[in-house]
């Protein structure tokens, strides 16, 4: 199965942190990524720009609307994704548990769903 | 009269109950659903209640049932999988079916269905009600009543559920040893809890509860007999049987409620008994304490009542000390400040109660205020004492129960008068 590892902080902590402490977590982060790899797991994943980056779009009335800012505002923001292949979710929960993000924030793990579902389950 | 059609039913609904939890397991494992193996065998059980007492129940009951099962859950499985690979698995699992149908007996695979159920990814709660219906085959009315919840309301929360074991890809297998010991609790605590709903009414009045605690034992000797070598499924299966072996004590002819003290011993089960005190024997002789072990031992120091007269308290005391330390709860501190006012005097456990007395918990909590009330009685703060008991009063909910409270505080107001 696939599944999509959200990986959740606090962006202010993170963009106030000492160099010092940006360097061990960037490390910590290609650690990871790199472990994703040799287990042969990794699909995706990337880092998001922070949420003052974010624009957020919706139509109405014909009319496109463009809001400068994220969806929800939310004590952690989304800050990155891991898409990865595991057997199930105690496999994927093994992986997010390694995710750096864990331990100071939040990682959410959502599986796939994947198109060949989408009508047999209704 | 002809009873052979009653007994052939029973033996039929023995052999279908017995099959049920394992054609589940099986086929949930393979096509990694439980609603679509349920479904699949509605057909096939519906059919074995209504000939097997006709025909007696087949050789292979469950071959019997795979058969009729095997279509339908085929059928189930190709409406999910519709990609390639999805027909090339769906092949697999059609000819692994059909091999086991020939085969001898079916594996018994319900501790993995039981381990998928209590899931740390599946809401506590629903935990048990899941293990009872996939299990056991219970519908979700039968459930809800046990749980005192709304029939519509048990349901939904077993769909969702269930879907989530689909959805989220819960796996279907027993832990491996690192992991063993959340997961087993979690199997553990919703075994306990099917036990706790049905044991939470002594008088039996309610016949869906009282054999809720019965279901409870069995799904706790079908796991002490699949991990015979965990200590603390066998230490809770000790801890039900010693529980159940006192049932008809609880209360008198007259319905009221009887505490243990003053409970008749002729009318302990002694088997049940003996049963429970060899398995904790058995679990102890493993050398790893836990929290079922430990219950269970508090139980059996009560027991020793039987052979000797008087109860243990200082036995009792000690396993509570340890109790709180493994598995500290608000319960076990009440439970352990009676220890220590049976052993060391009731002005010992007052002071053990007012330790907890912070805890907010506590301020709704019956059991805290009958201990409460009972003590001080014992040190003749009458005036408390009755404060105490009303409280108790106020929150109990068993009628038993509170009329045996409330004739300990009319006892109270005599006292005063002399």
């Amino acid at each position: 199965m696939r599944y999509m590892l959200l990986i959740y902080g606090n962006e202010a902590a993170m963009a106030n942190a000492p160099r010092e402490s940006t360097e061990q977590t960037l490390a910590a982060y290609g650690a990871y990524t790199e472990a994703l790899k040799k287990s042969g797991v990794w699909l995706a994943g990337d880092r998001l720009r922070p949420t003052q980056a974010a624009t957020s779009v919706r139509m109405a009335n014909g009319k496109t609307n463009v809001l400068d800012g994220p969806y929800a505002d939310t004590k952690e923001q989304l800050a990155g994704f891991y898409m990865i292949e595991a057997a199930d979710i105690d496999t994927a929960i093994e992986w997010a548990a390694r995710c750096p993000a864990a331990s100071t924030g939040t990682v959410e793990v959502r599986p796939i769903w994947e198109m060949t579902e989408y009508l047999s389950e209704k | 009269m002809d009873s052979r059609p009653e007994i052939a039913r029973a033996a039929a609904d023995a052999a279908a109950r017995q099959s049920y939890g394992k054609l589940v397991a099986y086929l949930a494992a393979r096509i990694r659903d439980v609603a679509g193996a349920e479904d699949a065998l509605a057909d096939a059980f519906a059919a074995a209640l209504e000939r097997w007492p006709q025909t007696g129940v087949p050789e292979k009951p469950e071959a019997w049932l795979l058969a009729v099962a095997r279509k339908r859950s085929v059928d189930a499985i190709r409406r999910r999988l519709t990609s390639e690979a999805g027909r090339d698995h769906l092949r697999l699992i059609a000819e692994e079916i059909e091999a086991r149908m020939a085969d001898e007996d079916l594996p018994d695979e319900r501790l993995r269905l039981m381990f998928a159920c209590a899931h740390p990814a599946i809401e506590a709660g629903v935990r048990a009600p899941l293990i009872l219906q996939a299990i056991l085959g219970f519908d979700a009315a039968t459930i809800a009543s046990a749980f005192l919840v709304s029939p519509a309301t048990m349901g939904q929360r077993l769909v969702r559920a269930k879907n989530r074991i689909r959805e989220t890809g819960i796996p279907f297998r027993v832990p491996e040893r690192a992991e063993l010991g959340e997961r087993l609790d979690a199997v553990l605590e919703a075994i306990y809890a099917a036990f706790a709903e049905g044991w939470s009414d002594p008088a039996g009045t309610e016949t869906r509860r009282r054999n809720l605690a019965t279901e409870g034992i069995w799904l706790g000797r079908l796991v002490a007999s699949l991990m015979p070598d965990e200590p603390e499924a066998l230490g809770l299966l000790a801890l039900m049987l010693f529980a159940e072996a006192r049932r008809a004590a609880r209360r008198n002819a007259a319905g009221d409620y009887v505490p243990l003290a003053e409970q008749e011993l002729a009318l302990w089960d002694g088997a049940l008994i003996d049963e429970a005190e060899t398995l904790l024997r058995r679990a102890a002789a493993k050398g790893v304490v836990g929290r079922y072990q430990l219950e269970a031992a508090v139980q059996s120091a009560h027991t020793t009542r039987r052979l000797t007269g008087r109860t243990d308290w200082i036995a009792i005391k000690h396993l509570y000390d340890a109790l709180s330390m493994v598995a500290g709860s608000p319960v076990i501190s009440i439970n352990r400040a009676v220890a220590i006012a049976e052993a060391d005097g009731a002005a010992a456990g007052l002071s053990a109660l007012d330790e907890l007395g912070d805890d907010k918990r506590l301020h709704d909590y019956q059991p805290y205020w009958a201990a409460r009330a009972g003590l001080l009685a014992r040190i003749d703060k009458t005036r408390e004492a009755a404060a105490a008991y009303d409280r108790a009063i106020g929150l109990e909910r068993d009628p038993a129960v509170r009329r045996f409270l409330q004739e300990r505080r009319a006892g109270l107001g005599r006292a005063e008068a002399d």
